[in-house]
């Protein structure tokens, strides 16, 4: 059987758990609307400080929200010892991983692509124009954090104090995708925007580097 | 009753390999966690198509010899093989492992688990070989509820059928009648002692006698993770079961 019809057999299932309980999403989109409307009327920026920060809050929000997202990742595998058994039916455990991220990303993309028309009115910037390169950094920045995320995710879930461990390891981790996607976010939005392309270019390097990572040393991740 | 026969000729489904025999090997095989040595210097062989108990008090280290035989734990030290196996059967020789849980997701219907775990596994036609073992186990009637509504006999079932998707010539079972009432405990014996006819070797963890434990062929009992009894180093059946319960 083959890595990429088992990643998709388990994506499907993925999918088909959060599309039937919906626990994912709606913490997600919950707590990124929060943070955005509890933002924008307790600073009430202007125009200039809308494009300077709002993008930077943008992506706090999404970091926050994703750790959210990925702490159950690998946890509601536990109650059943469903991982154990995932073990055995896959030659390569790097398929769990894989459509793991995959679900990770297109859970947060869609979340995302849920709320930039709220961020673009609640704080007065029009997105449409660079709508496309700020879509690539969306999709960058989230399969970086997936990334981090879901190996992450692995290593706090059988860890005492999982809670605690998975925020404390993946925000570090992740600074620095946080602070290139948030850079290439404001200067996309500026009045005259700039495309970044060293930026963008770093945030596929990231995540190819950590993707590889996690492709040669996943297994361990996943043992007892 | 449902009967399970998990890797029988009588399938409506084409198998999608021959059964090869296959037995079980440990050589030498240390397992620690931290400082903890759960398994001691364990050498084992158990023949393809036995049928062999496992006993020994609580944290013998009878579950981590079961999960080193599945593969799911790694063996720090030492070396475990399955002879027999053949490379081209349908689970590359991968046993079938039921444990204390179900090992199957409760936000998914008893046919969704089953179809799931056929496809990981590259069985062919994978929604009629879960048809046929919901048959089997006796739950096609609940085919499409979710397994989190299933009672504790139910789930048992659906772990079985779960094991046995890619017929597996190796069962390996952690205290399977846990949960079960007597009728239930019945016939997991019946159903067992069919598969372990039709040439899967069963290798399990009991305490105390049962309707169960009378299919052993052989016995091996467990203490501070090593090797202290075996009734093929002329030890009884009975005394090995017996001290596994107290």
């Amino acid at each position: 059987m083959s890595l990429l019809s088992n990643t998709a057999t388990l994506l499907g299932k993925e999918l088909r758990t959060e599309f039937r309980s919906r626990e994912l999403l709606t913490t997600t989109v919950v707590f990124i609307l929060v943070v955005l409307i509890l933002f924008s009327f307790a600073i009430s920026p202007t125009a200039e400080e809308s494009r300077e920060f709002g993008p930077g809050l943008l992506w706090l929000a999404i970091l926050f929200a994703a750790s959210l997202m990925l702490q159950p990742c690998f946890l509601r595998e536990q109650s059943n010892d469903t991982l154990s058994s995932l073990r055995l039916a896959v030659d390569d455990p790097f398929a769990i991983f894989l459509a793991k991220l995959v679900a990770n990303t297109l859970f947060l993309l869609l979340t995302e692509i849920l709320m930039l028309p709220l961020f673009a009115v609640f704080y007065n910037i029009p997105i449409l124009p660079q709508l496309r390169y700020l879509l690539l950094v969306l999709l960058l920045g989230s399969l970086g954090i997936s990334i981090a995320g879901t190996a992450l995710s692995a290593i706090s879930a059988q860890a005492r104090m999982r809670e605690l461990l998975l925020p404390l390891l993946l925000l570090p981790l992740l600074t620095p995708i946080l602070v290139v996607s948030a850079t290439v976010s404001v200067s996309l939005l500026e009045r005259e925007p700039v495309v970044l392309w060293k930026g963008i270019g770093f945030l596929a390097i990231f995540d190819l580097v950590f993707l590889t990572a996690l492709w040669l040393f996943g297994e361990y991740l996943l043992e007892e | 009753m449902p009967r399970i026969t998990g890797v029988t000729r009588k399938n409506p489904v084409p198998p999608t390999s021959t059964l090869s025999p296959t037995g079980l090997l440990f050589e030498n095989v240390d397992k620690r966690f931290g400082g903890l040595f759960a398994l001691r210097r364990v050498s084992l062989e158990i023949a393809p198509g036995e049928c062999v108990v496992l006993a020994g008090r609580n944290g013998s280290g009878k579950t981590t010899l079961l999960r080193v035989a599945a593969r799911i734990v790694r063996p720090t030290v030492g070396k475990l093989s399955f002879p027999g196996a053949s490379s081209e059967s349908a689970g590359n020789g991968r046993p079938g492992y039921v444990a204390h849980t179900t090992m199957v997701y409760d936000e998914l219907s008893a046919e969704e688990n089953l179809i799931l775990f056929a496809k990981l596994q590259g069985v062919s036609q994978p929604a009629a070989r879960a048809e046929e073992l919901l048959r089997e186990v006796g739950l096609y009637e609940r085919r499409n509820s979710l397994v989190r509504t299933f009672s504790r006999g139910m789930r048992q079932r659906i772990a079985i059928a779960r094991a046995l998707v890619h017929r597996p010539s190796v069962l390996l079972f952690d205290e399977p009648a846990t949960g079960l009432d007597p009728l239930g405990i019945s016939w997991l014996a019946k159903s067992l002692g069919e598969v372990n006819r039709s040439g899967c070797t069963v290798v399990m963890s009991l305490h105390g006698e049962s309707e169960i434990s009378a299919l052993a062929t052989r016995a091996v009992q467990l203490d501070a993770g090593s090797i202290v009894a075996d009734t093929k180093s002329g030890a009884s059946l009975h005394s090995i079961l017996t001290f596994g319960g107290s």
